[in-house]
C-alpha cells in the first residue's frame, strides 16, 4: 500500500510536469500543425528568468511567485519573434519547420551558454515549498505538490480561455476549419499568433516549475522536449484533455516501470507502449474530426 | 561535376545525358576518394576523411528515405548505433581472444558474458549482423507505424524518440554494453592490428567503396519503377493507394534500407574511429546527420553526400578552434538552408542551370520532369516534405 501510493504520487508529479511541457505544445502543434523543436528551448528561458528573478529580488519566495508570469511573457515574446519571422512562411511544411526550430533551438542554448555560463545554476527554493508535506499515506515534497497545481491551474485556465473567451471560440474555430473561419471573418492571421504566443508562454510557466526541481542548464530543453511531443502524439491532436490524460498516463507508466526495473529501460518501455497505442489508435486518444483526407 | 553536367547537357538526348551525368559524377568520386584522397592526405587526415565517408553513407539513406520517400527520419543514428555497437562487439570479444571477457565488463560488473554477446564472437554473424539487425528493427517499426498510416511529423517525433530511448538505454548498462564511454580500445580488425597505418588505409577503401556502392544503388533504385512510385508516395500518398498500390509497403522498402545504410556506416565507423558511445546516436547526432542532406539537396543523387562530407569537414574545422561559433553557424545553417533553399546547394546550380537554358530557347530542350529527377537536378518544386497537396487547404 505504502509503496502503491508513493509510486502514484512519483506518477503523477512526472505526469505533472510532462503535462506543463507538453500543455504548450499541444496548443501550438495541435491548432496550427506546427513542430516547434525551440519549445525545450523556452522552457530553458522560463527557468533562466526564474534564476534572473531571484538576482533581482532576494525573498526566494516572491521571486518565484513573479517569475511566474513574467517566465510566461519571455517565453510568449519569444514565440511570437519566432512565428512572425519564420514559421508564418512555412505553415505548408510542417517537416521543414522541425528542422528550422531546431536550428534556432541550437542558437538559443549556445546564446545561454554564452549569457549564463555552461555550467549549471540553481533556483533557490522558497522555504514553504524545500520541507514535505504529509498526506497520511506518505510524505510528499512540497515542491511537487506545488508543480501538480501549477499544472492543474494551467490546464484549467486554458480550458477556460478556449472554451469562455472570444479569442478561444476563434481559436477552436481555426482549428476546426481553418478556411470556413476565414470567411466568416476570424482573422487567422492574428489568432495563429496569439495562439503561439500563450503556448509558448505556457512552456516559460513550465520552465519556472522545473527551476524547483533540479538545476537550470542550457540543455534543460532538450530533455524534456521529446517526451512532451509524445504526449502530444498519444494525446491526440487540437485537444487539452488528450494531452491531460497522456501526460499523466505515461508519467504512472514511467513510474511504475521504473520501480519495477531501472529508468532506462523504463523509458524504451513507454516508447514501446506509445508505439502500440498508435497501432491501436493512430490518431491519439482524442482527435478533432475533419474530413480532409491529410 | 553538376555544371559540367550541365554543359553536357545541351548537346546529348535526354535521358543519356541524365545517366551520363551521374556517371560522371561516378567517375569523379571514385577518382577523389580512392585516388586523389590518397594521395594528397596524410594517414591522420586520411582516417578523418573515413570518418566523414560514414557519415555520408547514412547521408545516401536519408536521402533515400527522406529526399525521395518524404519520411523525415530523425533517428538514424539508432541504426547507426546498432551496426556500430554489433560491430563493437565483435572487435572487443576477437580482442578478448577465444573465451576471454571483454577489459571493462570485469571492471564494472561481474566479468561474465551476457549471453547476447556469444553469437557476435563469430565474424560472420557480426557481418550479417551488421546489415540485418538494423533492418530488422526498422522492419518492424516500420511495419508497425506506416501501415497504421502514421506518417509526418508523427513519425518523425516517433523516430526521434526512439533516438532517445536507445540512447537512454545504452547508457543505463555500464556493465554489459559500456554505458556512457561506450565500447572503445580496440586492438585488431578481423585479425588485422588496428594501429598499422597501412591497415587504417585499407580501410578507409572500405568505406569509400561502399560509399560508392551504395550510391550505385540509389541511383539504380531512383532510375526505376519503385524510385517513381516512391515519389509518389511523397507527393500523393494517397493518389497512390487510390491506384492500388500499398503505400506502407513502398514506404518501408525505402526505410528499410535507408537503416540497413547506416547500420553499415555505423560498423566502418567502430573501427576507423575507435570508439561508439551513446553520443554517437542519439537525438543530437541523429538529426546531424539530417543537415548534411538538407544542405546536399535532399532529393538528389550525390547532394546528401556531398553535403554529410561537406557539413562533417566544417564541424571539424570550425568546431576545433570556434566550439561557440560552430554551434551558431549550425542552427543559422539549419534556419537559413530548410527555409530558404528547401532544394538544398545543388537546387542553386540547377537554377542557373536553368536560367541558362531559358536564356537560349532555341538551343536546350527543358528538361523533362522525369529527367530532372533522375539527374542531379532540382527536386520538384511542390510538395517537398511529403504533405499531401490536399492539406495545404488547411494551410
Amino acid at each position: 500500500m505504502q509503496a502503491l501510493f508513493s509510486q502514484l504520487v512519483a506518477g503523477l508529479s512526472l505526469g505533472s510536469i510532462l503535462l506543463l511541457a507538453a500543455l504548450g505544445l499541444a496548443l501550438t502543434f495541435g491548432q496550427m500543425g506546427v513542430i516547434n523543436m525551440a519549445h525545450g528551448e523556452f522552457m530553458m528561458a522560463g527557468a533562466y528568468t526564474a534564476f534572473v528573478a531571484q538576482g533581482f529580488i532576494a525573498d526566494a519566495g516572491v521571486s518565484l511567485l513573479l517569475a511566474i508570469p513574467i517566465g510566461f511573457l519571455v517565453g510568449g515574446v519569444m514565440g511570437v519573434i519566432l512565428e512572425a519571422t519564420l514559421i508564418r512562411r512555412m505553415y505548408h511544411r510542417p517537416l521543414d519547420t522541425l528542422l528550422v526550430t531546431w536550428g534556432v533551438a541550437l542558437i538559443l542554448q549556445q546564446a545561454a551558454r554564452d549569457i549564463f555560463g555552461a555550467p549549471n545554476v540553481d533556483v533557490r527554493a522558497p522555504t514553504w515549498l524545500s520541507g514535505s508535506v504529509n498526506l497520511g499515506v506518505a510524505q510528499v515534497p512540497a515542491a511537487r505538490l506545488f508543480i501538480l497545481a501549477l499544472a492543474v491551474a494551467a490546464v484549467v485556465g486554458l480550458s477556460l480561455l478556449l472554451k469562455a473567451t472570444p479569442l478561444g471560440r476563434r481559436i477552436r474555430a481555426v482549428v476546426q476549419n481553418r478556411d470556413l473561419a476565414e470567411t466568416v471573418g476570424v482573422s487567422t492571421r492574428s489568432t495563429d499568433r496569439l495562439t503561439f504566443f500563450i503556448g509558448s508562454g505556457l512552456a516559460g510557466i513550465a520552465g519556472v516549475a522545473l527551476t524547483l526541481l533540479g538545476s537550470t542548464g542550457p540543455t534543460l530543453g532538450t530533455s524534456y522536449i521529446v517526451d512532451a511531443f509524445l504526449v502530444v502524439v498519444a494525446g491526440g491532436i487540437g485537444q487539452i484533455r488528450g494531452a491531460v490524460i497522456a501526460a499523466f498516463g505515461l508519467g504512472l507508466l514511467q513510474a511504475t516501470f521504473e520501480y519495477s526495473t531501472t529508468a532506462s529501460i523504463a523509458k524504451v518501455m513507454v516508447f514501446v507502449v506509445v508505439v502500440v497505442f498508435l497501432q491501436i489508435r493512430p490518431q491519439g486518444i482524442f482527435s478533432v474530426r475533419t474530413r480532409s483526407l491529410a | 561535376m553538376t555544371a559540367l553536367a550541365g554543359k553536357l547537357a545541351g548537346r546529348l538526348p535526354e535521358k543519356l545525358t541524365a545517366n551520363s551525368g551521374a556517371l560522371l559524377g561516378f567517375v569523379l568520386g571514385a577518382l577523389v576518394l580512392l585516388v586523389v584522397a590518397p594521395a594528397v592526405l596524410s594517414d591522420f587526415r586520411l582516417s578523418l576523411l573515413g570518418r566523414f565517408v560514414c557519415f555520408a553513407i547514412v547521408a545516401v539513406g536519408i536521402g533515400l528515405a527522406w529526399g525521395r520517400g518524404g519520411m523525415l527520419t530523425l533517428g538514424q543514428g539508432v541504426f547507426f548505433g546498432l551496426g556500430g555497437y554489433v560491430m563493437a562487439m565483435h572487435l572487443k570479444l576477437a580482442d578478448a581472444g577465444p573465451s576471454g571477457v571483454p577489459d571493462f565488463m570485469r571492471l564494472y560488473g561481474s566479468g561474465q558474458l551476457p549471453f547476447w554477446w556469444e553469437p557476435f564472437r563469430s565474424p560472420v554473424v557480426t557481418l550479417l549482423g551488421v546489415v540485418l539487425i538494423p533492418a530488422l528493427v526498422a522492419f518492424g517499426l516500420g511495419a508497425a507505424i506506416f501501415r497504421r498510416r502514421v506518417r509526418g511529423a508523427y513519425f518523425a517525433i516517433l523516430s526521434q524518440a526512439l533516438a532517445v530511448a536507445f540512447a537512454t538505454l545504452l547508457t543505463g548498462q555500464v556493465a554489459t554494453i559500456g554505458g556512457f564511454n561506450g565500447l572503445n580500445g580496440f586492438r585488431s580488425f578481423f585479425g588485422y592490428n588496428l594501429f598499422d597505418p597501412v591497415n587504417k588505409r585499407m580501410l578507409f577503401y572500405i568505406a569509400a567503396v561502399t560509399l560508392l556502392v551504395m550510391l550505385l544503388i540509389v541511383w539504380q533504385l531512383y532510375r526505376s519503377r519503385y524510385g517513381e512510385l516512391l515519389i509518389a508516395v511523397r507527393d500523393q500518398e494517397e493518389r497512390v493507394r487510390f491506384l492500388g498500390y500499398d503505400p506502407a509497403n513502398i514506404k518501408i522498402v525505402a526505410y528499410v534500407l535507408a537503416a540497413a545504410m547506416a547500420g553499415i556506416a555505423g560498423a566502418l565507423f567502430v573501427p576507423l574511429v575507435g570508439i561508439i558511445s551513446p553520443a554517437n546516436v542519439g537525438v543530437v547526432a541523429s538529426i546531424a546527420f539530417v543537415i548534411g542532406v538538407a544542405i546536399g539537396g535532399r532529393a538528389t543523387l550525390f547532394g546528401p553526400a556531398l553535403g554529410a562530407l561537406v557539413v562533417a569537414y566544417a564541424q571539424t574545422t570550425l568546431s576545433e578552434s570556434f566550439p561557440s561559433f560552430w554551434t551558431y553557424f549550425q542552427g543559422a545553417l539549419f534556419v537559413l538552408v530548410v527555409a530558404f533553399l528547401p532544394g538544398g546547394l545543388s537546387s542553386l546550380v540547377s537554377v542557373r542551370r536553368r536560367q541558362r537554358a531559358d536564356a537560349q530557347p532555341s538551343s536546350t530542350e527543358p528538361p523533362s520532369p522525369v529527367q530532372r529527377v533522375e539527374a542531379d537536378g532540382p527536386p520538384p518544386p511542390e510538395p517537398l516534405s511529403g504533405v499531401p497537396a490536399g492539406s495545404e487547404t488547411s494551410r
